[in-house]
């Protein structure tokens, strides 16, 4: 999940009775599934919500580029970098349209851009954990890609009509995310005695990361009460774990790969593995800025925005100039045909 | 902090001689930027074969309030639609 603990602002879902009558008419319409507009009327704390969780998914999206850009100039082929080049462009993509649904909402982009960079709002725990060789370029696309899409697809009945929209064309991208990252792991999984212990130790780092993606169960969390009713939120954190799992295993056994979990094992009872749960210490410690990668990726952010700014402001001057020019150019030839 | 790029929304003609169609927005600092960036953001899968950008501040829209009273009067005109009319089998084909 790319956005992980958005708080809202209420303390909890509201009852009919709590509610004012726009309320309850807004309620109705997300009821019935009707999709809510930029300029529809919202509750302050739906568009507060709204803005908070498009934001994190849209930075999520921008800094998850950067432990996979690590490896374009690394990759093994030719091929291979080609198929890596146009997956990151992709994120880029996709962070481009949850911005714009999030403007509709009435911030602006470089008001976003400045809760990244300090670091008020906050992006996916998982981009803060390294990539240190090309296995792991398999294994993000497989475990972070297939957990993202988990939490995406669902997304796409979302309420908010801009974001389930982007939702949808994301959907529709992401899939050969996680196939070229299965593709990389399989390759090296039946590669050499060598290949294959890459593979699973890959596995082996980024597997618990991948179940903190989802964050931590949210059965009593009030945020998530008035997520879900406001269908900002489809499924809860454990649903989507779950689903995870039972998905994920049977792709690891087809590889010969071992979930690094000795308490993983099939439950008939509810169809689905019981499995350890990640060390949410950990998690924790990651959010706060602790991770091994967290300084690193906001000192390349931050580098990134400054050294840019230039060209931001260059090119909006050299608009200006040109449409100054045009101005005056059509201006004379209006005063020489009178 | 500088000055943000204008807004521009972006329209899409898709392959098979359907007409522009709204894809989302993005930022751009003029036009011709625009369709360049609109190209790599909105086509990276051959979804186009023209574009249309348009600075999003020269969109005029309903508001949401006028839904009603601009929208509700057609749906009591269902003789707009053809299924309206019996027409006899006899009569052919029309």
């Amino acid at each position: 999940m790319y956005a992980q603990m958005v708080k809202s602002t209420g303390s909890g879902a509201k009852s009919r009775e709590e509610m004012t009558p726009e309320e309850a008419a807004f309620q109705d319409k997300i009821d019935a599934d009707i999709k809510i507009e930029p300029r529809d009327w919202m509750p302050e704390g739906y568009r507060k919500t709204l803005i908070r969780q498009i934001g994190q998914h849209a930075h999520s999206e921008i800094v998850g580029q950067l432990p996979e850009g690590n490896w374009i100039t690394r990759a093994p082929t030719l091929e291979r970098k080609a198929i890596l080049l146009a997956k990151v462009q992709d994120e880029a993509g996709h962070g481009l349209y949850l911005y714009s649904a999030a403007e509709t909402l009435g911030i602006t982009r470089d008001e976003m851009t400045e809760q990244l960079l300090d670091g008020r709002a906050k992006y996916s725990s998982i981009f803060n954990y390294p990539t240190l060789n090309w296995a792991d370029i398999g294994a993000v696309g497989w475990l972070v890609d297939g957990a993202a899409i988990m939490n995406q697809v669902p997304l796409q009945r979302t309420s908010y009509g801009p974001y389930s929209r982007a939702m949808i064309r994301i959907c529709k991208e992401e899939s050969f995310h996680q196939r070229q990252g299965y593709d990389i792991v399989m390759k090296m999984a039946q590669g050499s005695p060598e290949q294959k212990k890459m593979a699973q130790d890959a596995l082996n780092r980024l597997w618990y990361p991948s179940l903190m993606m989802f964050g931590p169960s949210d059965k009593d969390s009030v945020h998530s009460a008035q997520s879900m009713a406001w269908k900002i939120k489809i499924n809860t954190n454990d649903e989507l774990r779950q689903k995870f799992v039972d998905q994920t295993v049977p792709q690891a056994e087809f590889l010969g790969l071992t979930i690094p979990d000795e308490n993983l094992k099939w439950n008939e009872d509810k169809s689905g593995y019981d499995f350890s749960e990640p060390d949410w210490g950990e998690f924790f410690d990651v959010l706060k800025g602790n991770g091994p990668c967290n300084q690193d990726r906001m000192a390349t952010r931050n580098k990134a925005w400054d050294e840019g700014a230039w060209v931001r402001e260059g090119l909006m001057a050299h608009a200006e100039k040109k449409a100054e020019k045009k101005r005056a150019t059509e201006l004379a030839a209006q005063q020489a045909a009178e | 902090m500088s000055q943000e790029w204008p807004l521009w929304e972006i329209f899409i003609r898709g392959q098979h001689g359907l007409s522009h169609r709204h894809v989302g927005s993005l930022h751009a600092p003029d036009a011709e930027m625009a369709i360049k960036n609109a190209r790599d953001v909105y086509t990276r899968r051959n979804e186009g074969v023209s574009i249309w950008v348009v600075e999003a501040k020269h969109i005029s829209a309903t508001a949401p309030g006028e839904k009603g009273p601009l929208f509700e009067p057609s749906e009591s005109k269902v003789y707009r639609h053809p299924s309206f009319f019996d027409i006899p089998e006899e009569a052919g084909h029309m």
